[in-house]
């Protein structure tokens, strides 16, 4: 197969991507640095390029709306958002899940307001967690390309809907070397469109979203929530079968110079490459240190993160968002959980880090794990949470 | 134009079993739309009375696919399925002749839908968007909307010792939506049905968006006995505080002209709503509302003699 070797910005990637997939509806608004997902898909409709009828919505509210409505009449549907756009559409997040809808987005992580600020950190989709949606973070171009097709595939698999997302700038606006497979080879592996059900079947009639009370809804939410546990096969069933067509394969994390470590920092998104560096340089030095990407935060893949993890000895946790309970950042809290039932529990810190764009240096992330190895060794945390990188 | 006889013979596809009020006036508007729409539409409804009472799972009213999504949201909503629509029929995967309505009640309409309405109308999407106009939030509990008459008492407009209920006028929402400059645009009332079938059909024959303002009386709400919800329509027309018009292309046209212009209280005084209002003390609420009434009544018959 003949694959084009291309220079591409995350967000066209992504765009790329969805020019591939050729859905049958985009609606969408735009929003720094997601903006150029929207131009780009734009240009394809305009261009004849897609087949897809695009909804250039008048908000990010009315964007996911419009696509719960398009997927429930059977459509393939996908959008493209960040930051406050995502936190417009969270009413209807959940709603999406719990229709079952399989919509993608195309989400660029960049902080919440307030203060407003357009740069990098995941409290946007973080704070959209538990809503019901897969969600995938991309260290780069490439991954964002790979999962944006994977995750149309997971998404109708479970008939649920899933957020794929890049860092801001760092990689929606970072130029590199992308790997384009050819568009059939995109349509023959995500297949015929499978839709949970179609209001368009007039013959057929059905009502969706009706008031559901205390006799049903607990057992639709408990479907759903099965759904995600489902979600982990799927995962893992498309991110292989991505392997054995493409080349590279997928699961829920990377685990970079794991085998035989015992310090690990664990991170999402671009920040795993720059640890990777460091992690080469101090393997130079003899330090026993490594890393745990992790791909697929929804859903969490629990049994998995505790046994590749329970024999370490210390482990920091990367959060580029803070839960605002005074006790971390999130991806800390459902990390340390997951290791909660293991027999020789490692120690874990947190260090919240990047918000709002804050570079992160090579320098700190040795630093961290300079901290691991002194906690390793006393056995004792002083400080359990961090913040790296900021002045105080 | 199918008679009520006929219509009355068309099995039902807004049917029996949904919870609304005796009386209630909305019910009998979806009852009316549904069976002029025919079975080869789609209804999206916004959260309120008429989703609540009439899809409580696992049952459900309605014999044409119907989805509810949130309360705010019903036209970006419909406007999503009337979009997957072209697609497929573009990609020749459908051919058949659908109908997508979308509705609200006056909350879902005027207030926190009006931004998703105003882009579903402004993006031209082919389908209609039906308001039943019952003056408040009746699934809450009689909240004041920007629907509300002046005057009226709600739970937060109430009628207290200082202010006596609601003290804007409503919001003229046809005409905003008439400023959308959409193909079609139509104030109706359920007492009327002919005139009320007639502009659905029309609504939906047209090609691009087309909007209807029902008004629709809510024994509950209003405070009247459930027998009178018609008479209460009727009177809305005849006072002229509910003008039937339509405005096609641009051009007014009113579509019921009172011999006799009756004085807005014959309407306000059978309403406990409007209860505090027959108070000597609280008689200029009653003028200014009139005095009101036959500024945009005159205003309307201007445009339509103009036939702007
Ligand atoms: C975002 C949001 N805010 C508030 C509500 C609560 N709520 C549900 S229905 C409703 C009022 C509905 O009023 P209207 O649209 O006039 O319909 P009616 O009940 O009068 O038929 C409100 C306030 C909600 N469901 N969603
Ligand atoms: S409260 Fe009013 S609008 Fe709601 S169901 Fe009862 S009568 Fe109908
Ligand atoms: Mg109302």
């Amino acid at each position: 197969m003949e694959k084009m070797i291309v220079a591409k910005t995350g967000n066209e990637a992504m765009a790329e991507a969805m020019r591939q997939i050729n859905p049958d509806v985009v609606a969408a608004y735009p929003i720094t640095p997601a903006t150029e997902v929207v131009q780009i898909f734009s240009s394809f409709v305009a261009d004849g390029r897609v087949d897809t009828e695009f909804v250039p919505a008048e908000s990010e509210h009315s964007a996911l709306s419009a696509c719960v409505g398009a997927a429930a009449a059977g459509g393939r549907v996908m959008t493209s958002t960040a930051s406050q756009g995502l936190a417009l559409m969270h009413e209807v997040l959940f709603i999406a899940a719990g229709l079952r809808l399989p919509i993608v987005i195309c989400e660029v992580n960049r902080s919440l307001s307030g203060p407003i600020n357009i740069h990098c950190d995941h409290s946007d989709t973080m704070a959209s967690r538990d809503s019901g949606w897969i969600q995938i973070y991309s260290e780069d171009s490439q991954e964002a390309y790979d999962n944006t097709i994977q995750a149309m595939k997971i998404a109708e698999k479970v008939f649920l809907p899933a957020i794929v997302s890049v860092d801001a700038f760092i990689i929606s606006h970072s130029m590199e070397r992308l790997e384009i497979l050819p568009d059939e080879e995109v349509q023959a592996f995500i297949g015929e469109h499978r839709k949970p059900y179609d209001l368009l079947d007039v013959d057929n009639p059905i009502t969706l979203g009706g008031l559901d009370l205390q006799d049903y809804f607990f057992e639709h939410k408990r479907q759903e929530i099965e759904a995600m546990k489902e979600a982990k096969a799927a995962v893992i069933e498309v991110g292989k079968e991505f392997g054995e067509k493409f080349g590279t394969s997928y699961g829920f994390f990377e685990e970079y110079r794991m085998e035989d470590a015992d310090l690990a920092i664990i991170a999402l998104g671009s920040t795993a490459g720059t640890t990777k560096v460091v992690v080469n340089a101090l393997r130079e030095k003899g330090m026993k240190v490594g890393l745990f990407k992790i791909r697929v935060f929804r859903p969490l893949a629990s049994e998995e993160i505790k046994k590749s993890l329970e024999h370490m000895k210390a482990i920091a946790i990367l959060d580029r968002a803070d839960g605002m309970s005074s006790f971390g950042g999130p991806v800390f809290h459902e990390i340390r959980s997951c290791l909660y039932e293991s027999e020789k529990r490692p120690i874990v810190t947190n260090y919240i880090y990047g918000l709002g764009g804050r570079d992160i240096f090579p320098e700190e992330i040795e630093s961290v794990y300079k901290d691991l190895e002194k906690v390793a060794e006393k056995g004792e945390v002083k400080n359990l949470i961090n913040y790296l990188g900021v002045r105080e | 134009m199918p008679s009520l006889k006929q219509l009355s013979s068309e099995k039902d596809l807004f049917t029996y079993g949904h919870r609304a009020c005796a009386g209630c006036a909305a019910s009998i508007i979806l009852r009316q739309v549904a069976l002029v729409a025919g079975k080869n539409t789609i209804f999206v409804g916004a959260t309120g009375c008429m989703e609540v009472v009439s899809t409580i799972f696992p049952y459900t009213a309605w014999k044409v696919p119907f989805l509810h999504n949130a309360f705010e949201n019903s036209a970006a909503t419909g406007s999503g399925i009337e979009t997957t629509y072209r697609s497929l029929k573009k990609r020749g995967k459908i051919t058949k002749k659908i109908n997508v309505i979308a509705f609200g009640g006056d909350g879902g309409t005027y207030d926190i839908g009006f931004q998703s309405l105003s882009g579903a109308m402004e993006r031209r999407h082919d389908m209609l968007y039906l308001c039943y106009n019952n003056e408040a939030y009746m699934n809450t509990g009689i909240q004041r909307s920007s629907a509300t008459p002046f005057g009226a008492h709600t739970t937060t407009s109430p009628a207290g010792t200082v202010i006596p209920g609601k003290q804007q006028f409503p919001k003229d929402l046809t005409e905003a939506i008439a400023a959308h400059d959409i193909p079609y645009v139509a104030q109706a009332a359920p007492h009327n049905w002919a005139d009320f079938t007639k502009k659905v059909e029309k609504a939906l024959t047209i090609e691009g968006p087309t909007f209807i303002n029902v008004l629709s009386p809510c024994p509950l709400g209003w405070v009247y006995p459930p027998h009178l919800s018609i008479k209460m329509s009727k009177l809305a027309a005849e006072t002229c505080f509910w003008p039937l018009y339509e405005v096609e292309n641009g051009i007014h046209k009113i579509n019921f002209k009172p011999r006799e212009k009756k004085p807005l209280i014959e309407w306000t005084k059978l309403q406990g709503r409007f209860r505090h209002l027959l108070s000597e003390s609280n008689k200029h609420i009653v003028e200014e509302a009139q005095k009101e009434v036959d500024r945009k009544w005159n205003r309307l018959l201007k445009m339509a003699e103009a036939k702007i």
